[in-house]
């Protein structure tokens, strides 16, 4: 594991998808503050995640506690996000995806690695500093039904982020700005008086966002924002992302297990698998060139809505379920479901970086992938 | 079971079936005369969106429906040629289960956390079969065998919480099949699951279904799920049946704007696309549907037609008049919408 402190050498040779750190030598809360307010170029590395670990003990007795071993969430990934992208972030039930997100939200504290945003390393940050972070990264969350108090007015939901950063807006502005708000994400401004009962599903998705944009964020970190959504909504609220995306010009973190959602919003995809990141590309590499036998296999099974570029598919089918994150097998995670396994995939950990049969060559396949024996193969048809 | 004379009357046929509940606020009217019928070892895939009534229907093919506040004023659901709805308690208990079985979408809270799965498997054989423990016991290995349960002897006395999430719906399946029933009801099988589960589990189902020959209706709102292994789809909306089609025919024309429409909306794997075409507006209250077709203030293609007569469901015909197989699309402007 990286040393804190060593920031630029945690991100050596070994993981090329990954830009050097340039770490702020911030060391005031007052000029940390001013960091974080300085805006970023298009296309510049906006978040820097390294090494990121996030284990959960399992205790064991009622009175003395004792740890009897841990939940490895998430394992060491490193990724970053450019300004004004959308990172999607696929896989499995327990793959992390969620951890990830929490991670970046500052709600669960890391147990090693770092996310450096704007050169400024978060997971060390409290008070002030901390406060102004989490005012420029904000969240979407997955179940609209549940993540907005019932007891609050649509108002006081989209309005709650004022009350704890009063620099946006101030006291007599806030419900003009509210309404602007409602406005912004399609809803009637009349409905600020409205309880959340009172809308539908994808209506409520949409205040959710509202809050989300509340601070005037710089990056959204969407947990399956619109899986709890019925299809012909779903289409509404991802139009709708697109939109403000460009309008606010923010950076998306896209989390979500639907892999057709998420190529149509994504300019990069991560697919994770069991704590770790398998493999990491633009779209089009992951989608068209997958290397890793894990994505070829998620790709194969999407049912594809259309009879006829289903004939001549081949679909891989995975035996078993994923192994628990307690007692993840050795090596590469994905052996024990994996076709190609031997037993160098046992003792070595694959290391996620551009695989040697690609190395230099001027071809998709060579993007990064966690596999000792990558290939690549086409799974999805060519449009 | 498939001979010439037993195909005339199909395996279960629903007519014209209406389903209301009557709350505080008023009557929701769940299901507006749905018509549907599954042969042995045909799968019909029920396609809609949240409150389309596509549970409901299957709730009542069941004899599950809670009754009040839910009642059936209308309607028929014949099993064998037999109107279900007329028989007595004892006689639907009798058929329930044993020929006509249902999979539930949430596995985990369909299992009793407190029994063990072969004590619920084994249920089965005891109640209808009034077998005894040992003999139900082994009825349940083998069952767990069959869903391709790894080490079933072994797992058979776990609880439900020890099994992952495809494991506990392969129970689930196995449950259903334990009677040999003619007829399963697969009410969103693999909603709950991962994609590559879900793979595996509908595989499992589309070849039981296969051996045992038996009748499938499957209830999803995922077109992609449907696509795989339906025969023919009914699409619902507002409890009424808009469009039926062969499985391939409804993916390439669409003969009703909503089908369309959802066709339209999904984004495609092998596309990136600019913006995704959106269905504009929200599906109807139940408590107060709208006046003539359900979908008219959704509608592209809405006149003032549309606001004032119910549409019928049309036969589909080709431009020329050549009759499609099994095609109908309830849309006074289906030639339009499948002709263009």
């Amino acid at each position: 594991m990286a040393e804190t402190g060593k920031k630029d050498e945690a991100v050596g040779e070994a993981t090329p998808h990954v830009t050097e750190v340039v770490s702020s030598d911030a060391s005031t809360t007052a000029e940390v503050e001013a960091v974080l307010d300085a805006p970023v170029e298009r296309g510049e590395p906006i978040l820097q995640v390294r090494n990121l670990v996030k284990h959960f003990p399992l205790n064991q007795g009622i009175l003395f506690k004792r740890q009897v071993g841990a939940v490895k969430a998430v394992d060491d990934i490193s990724f970053d996000l450019y300004q004004g992208e959308t990172l999607g972030i696929v896989g499995e039930s327990g793959c992390g995806k969620s951890t990830v997100a929490r991670l970046l939200m500052t709600l669960e504290t890391a147990t090693s690695g770092e996310v450096f945003y704007k050169g400024e390393d978060i997971t060390k940050l409290s008070g002030r500093a901390l406060k102004a972070v989490r005012r420029n990264i904000q969240m979407v969350f997955q179940d609209p039904y549940t993540s907005l108090n019932p007891r609050m007015t649509v108002g006081d939901i989209i309005g709650e982020p004022f009350e704890i950063h009063p620099e946006v807006a101030p006291k007599g502005d806030r419900r003009k700005r509210v309404q602007e708000l409602l406005d912004v994400v399609g809803l009637n401004p009349e409905y600020v008086n409205r309880y959340p009962h009172q809308f539908s599903g994808g209506q409520r998705q949409r205040i959710g966002i509202a809050r989300g944009l509340a601070l005037n964020p710089e990056i959204i970190v969407c947990d399956e924002p619109v899986s709890a959504l019925d299809v012909s909504v779903q289409a509404q609220v991802i139009n709708l992302m697109g939109k403000l995306q460009d309008e606010f010009n923010l950076s998306y973190i896209f989390i979500a297990h639907d892999l057709s959602i998420v190529r149509h919003i994504s300019d990069r995809v991560g697919v994770m698998y069991l704590g770790k990141m398998a493999e990491i590309g633009t779209d089009a590499q992951i989608y068209e060139h997958p290397t890793h036998p894990y994505t070829q296999a998620l790709l194969s099974a999407v049912p594809v809505p259309d009879p006829e570029a289903r004939e001549g598919r081949e679909r891989i089918i995975l035996t078993g379920d994923v192994p628990s994150p307690a007692n993840p097998p050795s090596g590469c995670r994905f052996r024990t479901r994996c076709w190609k396994a031997q037993d160098k995939c046992a003792e070595e950990l694959p290391v996620l970086a551009i695989p040697e049969v690609f190395k230099g060559k001027d071809t998709p396949a060579a993007h990064d992938s966690a596999c000792h024996f990558a290939e690549e193969k086409r799974v999805v048809p060519a449009a | 079971m498939t001979d010439k004379n037993a195909k005339k009357v199909p395996l279960l046929e629903v007519r014209d079936l209406h389903v209301e509940f009557h709350t505080r606020d008023g009557v929701a009217k769940a299901v507006n005369g749905v018509n549907y019928s599954v042969d042995s070892g045909e799968t019909l895939a029920v396609l809609g969106e949240s409150g389309s009534g596509k549970s409901v229907t299957a709730q009542a093919i069941m004899g599950i429906l809670d009754m009040p506040p839910g009642k059936i004023p209308q309607g028929e659901i014949l099993f064998r040629g037999e109107d279900m709805l007329k028989m007595s308690a004892e006689e639907r208990r009798k058929i329930r289960g044993a020929k006509i079985a249902m999979i539930f979408q949430d596995a985990l809270s369909s299992l009793n956390p407190v029994l063990s799965v072969g004590y619920q498997l084994g249920e089965m054989f005891r109640v209808h079969k009034g077998m005894s423990k040992k003999e139900a016991k082994a009825k349940a290995i083998e069952l767990m065998d069959r869903v391709r349960i790894p080490a079933a002897k072994e797992r058979v006395n776990d609880y439900p919480h020890q099994f992952s999430g495809g494991m506990r719906q392969r129970i689930m399946i196995a449950m259903a099949l334990a009677l040999e029933p003619d007829l399963i009801i697969a009410d969103e099988p693999t909603t709950a699951l991962d994609v590559t589960v879900q793979a595996q589990v509908m595989d499992l189902l589309a070849e039981l279904q296969r051996e045992y020959n038996m009748g499938l209706i499957l209830i999803t709102h995922d077109l992609g799920v449907v696509a795989d292994v339906a025969d023919k789809i009914a699409v619902m909306y507002a409890g009424r049946i808009v469009e039926t089609a062969p499985v391939h025919e409804l993916y390439k024309r669409p003969a009703h704007p909503y089908s369309r429409g959802l066709l339209d909306s999904i984004p495609r794997l092998d596309q990136k696309g600019q913006e995704l075409y959106a269905i504009k507006g929200l599906p109807p209250n139940l408590l107060n549907i709208p006046a003539g077709c359900a979908f008219n203030p959704r509608c592209p293609m809405a006149q003032d037609t549309c606001r004032t007569d119910v549409p019928v469901l049309h036969q589909v015909t080709e431009r020329d008049g050549d009759v499609l197989a099994g095609r109908g699309s309830a849309c006074h402007f289906w030639k339009e919408t499948i002709h263009g």
